[in-house]
């Protein structure tokens, strides 16, 4: 199974140098009878951003929900091929998808904070995996990952009010504060900006340069620009393959692929 | 060119207001009936609400209460009180001394009157006997033919061949009324009694209780089932033949007609598994079977209607399956199903047929006290009413419709708070 597939360019410094928090293997997805990702090999290294982009279609959310397993919700999605997780393949059949998705968190394309008060639905997740002990722990886990999401400041007066009252931009972040809250090791966004204005989209971008300190993050995005300013890995997806995968610079600056460069020049997609 | 255009412009609009108009015709017309239908049940409750009574001097005599003199309640409860009524009515006539004349005369007072002045005088566990042997003004029902009388119900121009009040009895009336010995009183008995066979003394309480009992073994069966029934197919089962099979027969059975979810009651709890006649418990089963394809069908279409956004917020910090559905789904689904239910259960109120199968269709005269006690319900009671041959039954049927109705618009009024109240949280 982890035969390694070639034919897809990667800068050979990272694979060698650098050990991949997920390393994705020969990864084949199917919705029904149509094949949505075609052999994804690709790894993502540890603290840093790698982001997916490319035309819509193209499988690279498809591929993000791989990571945790979101998929798996859809009846007629069939998955093969091979993704470690610190070197432990997540579809093996001792894997707990839940304990999975509290290592790997999400972040989605519409804010979807629960109709429940900002308080609830940060210790909402740390309460479920019975990571809380009374109440000091519930407050002091609202209070930590409301100041990593750079929220704190803006809801502390109002923690009892519903998290569905705030601005677009405040109820992203309520929602990367709920990812953070259970402590995991990697964040997947998908399209995090898309319905969000230009200063909430600046404020949420900030947001993940600081974040990846302490969080591996892996990005789905539309814009390019927004890849060329937060990531340092990106790939380049293209009807279900992987065209290009390399560091940012050098896929933005210097792309080795035709299709590459003809999609971050805008010629299409 | 212009004048065309012009013109063109000016039939369009002409035409957009006819069209208006037909849509203001259709509601007037549906309003227009519901208010006749209203109307005219209001016109003909009204003479339930009150019962004519009329004031008789009553000697308590010993000879005929307690001839013993033992003051037992139990031998005294056996007295005929009724014979002491008429006894009171004969005094105040005392000029009418033919026997048929008595007859007529011991009509103008309810054939109850005596059996409800005991009930009175001897409710208490260790009642004073004091009242015998003493004489008292008491206020007695009048017959129901005396009481439709003097609501009008029945008219003195009419030929005295076609009246059922003669003119003998007419002239007591006037006299009784002349006396001050008569009286019209808020008929509180209605709401306090069950049935009877005399119409002044029959109520709805025996069903409106029965149809209470019948409701809450409706809602405590129908509901989990519906709920848990939808959320197994809107949540967990995977799209198969066996669950398209399934939502197609949950479907129909909301579309079967309810006397042939009766007659499964009769064979099924009835005959087959013995439970007891007429009972609110089997009348509840019944209805359950009736209402659970309406709870299915509105819990899954609220399921449906949360956002896949919330499921996968829930999922993604790695709730399982059950904690999503638990913790976030179902309680967004609840007003939608709650809404469901009450229209459900609005309905099960109203239903007659399934119900006469079972035997609720019975004459009871005690209020029931649990849920296995015969016991008849508020549609079935109107049935009934409906078929008795006195007139003044006319007036409780149409009481009987509009307490029915008052207790449907509660329940179709809490499902639109509700919908209201917690529409799109999200």
């Amino acid at each position: 199974m982890s035969v390694q597939k070639t034919g897809v360019p990667m800068s050979e410094k990272q694979i060698s140098s650098q050990v991949g928090k997920f390393t994705s293997r020969g990864v084949d997805v199917y919705y029904g009878d149509k094949q949505a990702l075609f052999g994804i090999d690709i790894d993502i290294m540890e603290n840093k951003v790698t982001s997916l982009i490319g035309p819509s279609g193209c499988g690279k959310s498809t591929f993000l929900r791989c990571l945790n397993r979101m998929n798996d919700v859809i009846d007629i999605c069939r998955f093969e091929g091979e993704i470690l997780l610190d070197g432990q393949d997540i579809y093996a059949s001792e894997i707990d998808v839940v304990e999975l998705r509290a290592r790997v968190g999400m972040v989605f394309q519409k804010p979807n904070p629960f109709p429940k008060s900002i308080y609830e639905n940060i210790v909402y997740g740390p309460r479920i995996h019975g990571m809380i002990d009374g109440r000091s722990d519930a407050d002091e886990i609202v209070e930590t990952s409301l100041k990593r999401a750079g929220l704190w400041n803006e809801v502390k007066d109002r923690l009892n009010e519903p998290g569905t009252g705030l601005s677009g931009g405040q109820q992203q972040r309520l929602c990367i504060a709920r990812a953070i809250a259970v402590n995991p090791e990697v964040i997947l966004m998908d399209e995090p900006c898309s319905a969000l204005d230009p200063i909430a989209t600046a404020i949420i971008e900030e947001l993940i340069d600081e974040l990846k300190e302490n969080f591996t993050i892996v990005i789905v995005t539309h814009s390019m620009q927004q890849a060329a300013r937060v990531s340092q890995n990106t790939a380049f997806f293209h009807l279900g393959k992987i065209i290009e995968f390399g560091e940012t610079d050098q896929i933005f600056t210097n792309p080795r692929n035709q299709q590459t460069q003809d999609y971050i020049t805008g010629r299409y997609g | 060119m212009t004048n065309l255009r012009a013109a063109h412009i000016k039939k369009r609009y002409a035409a957009e207001r006819r069209f208006k108009m037909y849509g203001l015709l259709a509601i007037m017309f549906a309003l227009g009936f519901l208010a006749i239908m209203l109307v005219t049940i209001t016109f003909r409750a009204l003479p339930a609400f009150s019962q004519t009574y009329v004031k008789v001097d009553i000697e308590f005599s010993e000879n005929v209460i307690d001839p013993d003199g033992a003051r037992e309640k139990v031998q005294i409860a056996k007295a005929d009180f009724q014979k002491i009524v008429r006894d009171g009515i004969y005094a105040l006539f005392p000029e009418v001394t033919n026997r048929k004349e008595k007859r007529k005369l011991k009509k103008l007072i309810s054939s109850e009157a005596g059996y409800h002045i005991a009930r009175v005088l001897l409710a208490d566990d260790q009642p004073d006997f004091e009242f015998i042997g003493t004489k008292q003004s008491v206020w007695v029902k009048s017959s129901d033919d005396i009481d439709s009388f003097i609501k009008g119900l029945i008219r003195r121009d009419v030929d005295e061949s076609r009246r059922r009040v003669n003119d003998q009895q007419i002239g007591w009336v006037d006299q009784l009324m002349a006396d001050g010995r008569i009286e019209k009183r808020f008929n509180w008995d209605f709401f306090k009694f069950g049935d009877s066979r005399s119409p002044e003394d029959a109520g709805i309480r025996g069903a409106v209780v029965g149809s209470f009992f019948t409701l809450i073994i409706t809602l405590l069966l129908s509901f989990p089932l519906g709920v848990l029934a939808a959320v197994y197919l809107e949540e967990y089962s995977k799209p198969s033949k066996m669950t398209a099979f399934i939502e197609v027969n949950i479907n129909n059975l909301a579309a079967v007609p309810s006397i042939v979810f009766g007659l499964l009651g009769l064979a099924l709890f009835l005959n087959f598994f013995g439970m007891p006649r007429s009972a609110p418990l089997v009348g509840g089963m019944v209805l359950s079977l009736m209402t659970l394809p309406t709870i299915i069908i509105t819990t899954r279409a609220a399921l449906k209607s949360v956002p896949p956004s919330i499921r996968e917020a829930a999922l993604g910090i790695g709730a399982s399956k059950m904690q999503t559905v638990l913790h976030h789904v179902l309680p967004l689904a609840m007003p939608g199903a709650l809404t469901g239910a009450i229209i459900g259960m609005a309905r099960a109120l109203g239903e007659t047929a399934p119900l006469l199968m079972i035997g609720m269709v019975a004459f009871i005269v005690d209020v029931p006290t649990g849920f296995t006690d015969p016991s008849t319900v508020l549609p079935v009671q109107i049935y009934i009413w409906a078929d008795s041959p006195e007139r003044a039954f006319e007036a409780k049927m149409s009481a009987a419709i509009l307490v029915l109705l008052f207790f449907l618009v509660i329940m179709n009024a809490i499902a639109v708070l509700l919908r209201r109240r917690y529409e799109r949280r999200w």
